[in-house]
């Protein structure tokens, strides 16, 4: 076990949130076809509601936090923030589209000690980038201020979601990552529109080609032991949990909404009217999902994939049932191994489900509580 | 002839947080990650680049843990080299600014 999956082991145990993602604001100047953000301004934080929210974050034990949004150069007090954190020395990672960043922002991030700046590019062809980011040159920029980061030696991964758009672009975008010198990481997920609109999932790369995509060594590694049949879990497994979700992470909206995870829609309190630790620690939500074990879980405790599913409960949760199977989740497994998940032996599916459906509840994102 | 003290800082390029009483820190620069147990941890919080080490060992060392103190300057010495080559702690015979650690 390295000395991070440790740490972050003990952290689980101890119910210590060692990692945060903070969306710092949802406005983006990009207007990507499979993004599921309300762009509009709600009400977000102010930069002493952030500050403050950071010092409670650090003094909570966040060691990790991931600055996020929309795009977190849309906002002016930015670099203000990130100052903030690191002289509370978090552990900092940005998420960015990266459009704004030139050569001084890049110094500026430098000196700052950032830890990674992760980029999100979709292909290598800018006619293919700039038509899923809504944003002519973007590919371009993109590109140009990754050298920038780059130049000052800082770590940079490229962040490539697959969809129908860009599936064939993959081995361009990890070519571009090499000439880079920058990290590659490929996420085939999609998830569903803030307002619970689940029309984006018609982008998501349909079950036959995600077969491709997890049998493509180039992509994967470790082919034979990702794609081996699943072992039947233990009576140990049944005891375990899902993920880190609302164990030893959380996400903070740009409102100060509370969530187990970026992926999880489960409003569990609100910064502007709690303490931190109230929520993380008291809140009926948070305790109900870190409750909920492997044995728990409706359909998928008896699945044969349990152990190796990358069931995510935020998923499940936007389909209806925090304990329920996530669909696309099947769908992985099953184009993965080629063996049938337990949700379709139950539906008595050959294939799993398509995850297109309009099944997704709505998802509160916009601000809970509205700022006094 | 006077004896030369050596005054230790926190540098601002790394990343700490305490966990259960030990720190976990980790340098941007190359990612390198470590925990300090319970004594290193006491090493490090207290190097805020104006304590001599030799002090900080007396009072944050000795006085807390049952060590032999020349054993125990030994190993914050060779503590403090470790740390100072991986660009964590900033090391000088003259006082230091140092961040805070929490
Ligand atoms: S599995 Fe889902 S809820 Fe859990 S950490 Fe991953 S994205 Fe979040
Ligand atoms: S494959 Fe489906 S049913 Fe099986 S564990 Fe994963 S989400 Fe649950």
């Amino acid at each position: 076990m390295s000395l991070m999956t440790e740490v972050g082991q003990k952290a689980f145990n101890l119910g210590v949130p060692i990692a945060v993602h903070m969306d710092v604001t949802y406005r983006c100047n990009e207007r990507c076809v499979h993004c599921y953000l309300d762009h509009d301004d709600h009400g977000e934080m102010t930069t002493d509601e952030i500050k403050g929210v950071l010092d409670q974050l650090a003094e909570a034990g966040v060691f990790f936090l991931t600055f996020s949004g929309g795009e977190v150069f849309m906002r002016r007090d930015f670099f203000e923030l990130v100052e903030h954190a690191r002289s509370l020395m978090f552990n900092v990672k940005i998420k960015t589209n990266a459009v704004m960043i030139h050569e001084e922002e890049a110094r500026r991030i430098r000196e700052l000690g950032v830890d990674t700046i992760q980029i999100s590019v979709y292909s290598h062809r800018p006619e293919v980038h700039d038509a899923i980011t809504k944003l002519p040159h973007s590919l371009e920029r993109t590109v140009r201020s990754i050298r920038f980061l780059r130049e000052q030696g800082l770590r940079v991964t490229i962040a490539n979601v697959l969809m129908t758009a860009n599936y064939s672009d993959h081995a361009g975008v990890q070519q571009l990552a090499a000439e880079l010198d920058a990290q590659y990481t490929l996420d085939p997920t999609i998830t569903p529109m803030m307002d619970g609109d689940t029309s984006v999932l018609a982008l998501r790369i349909p079950g036959e080609e995600l077969k491709q995509v997890f049998s493509n060594p180039a992509l994967v590694e470790n082919q034979e032991e990702f794609c081996a049949p699943p072992k039947a879990p233990s009576e140990e497994d049944l005891e375990g949990y899902s993920c880190s979700a609302g164990h030893s992470f959380c996400y903070i909206s740009p409102y100060g909404d509370v969530f187990p995870c970026v992926q999880f829609p489960l409003p569990t309190g609100n910064l502007r009217q709690q303490k931190f630790l109230d929520i993380w620690n008291f809140s009926p939500q948070m305790q109900e999902v870190r409750s909920i074990q492997a044995k728990h879980l409706t359909v998928c405790s008896s699945c044969s994939h349990l152990t190796s599913c990358s069931r995510c409960p935020g998923l499940a949760y936007v389909e209806g049932n925090m304990r329920g199977p996530s669909t696309a989740d099947c769908e992985k497994s099953f184009y993965r191994t080629g063996v049938p998940t337990a949700n379709m032996l139950r539906l008595g599916l050959s294939k799993p489900q398509s995850t297109t459906g309009d099944t997704a509840h709505l998802i509160q994102i916009r601000p809970i509580a509205v700022p006094a | 002839m006077p004896e030369t003290c050596t005054y230790i800082a926190r540098s601002s390029a790394i990343a700490a947080r305490a966990l259960a009483g030990e720190m976990m820190v980790m340098n941007s620069a190359d990612s390198t990650f470590f925990t300090l147990n319970e004594v290193a941890t006491a090493i490090f919080q207290a190097a805020d680049g104006r304590t001599p080490l030799r002090e900080i060992v007396r009072d944050r060392i000795c006085g807390q843990f049952d060590v032999d103190p020349n054993e125990a300057q030994a190993d914050a010495e060779q503590f403090v080299a470790a740390l100072s080559s991986h660009g964590i702690l900033k090391v000088s015979n003259q006082p230091l600014s140092s961040e805070p650690a929490r």
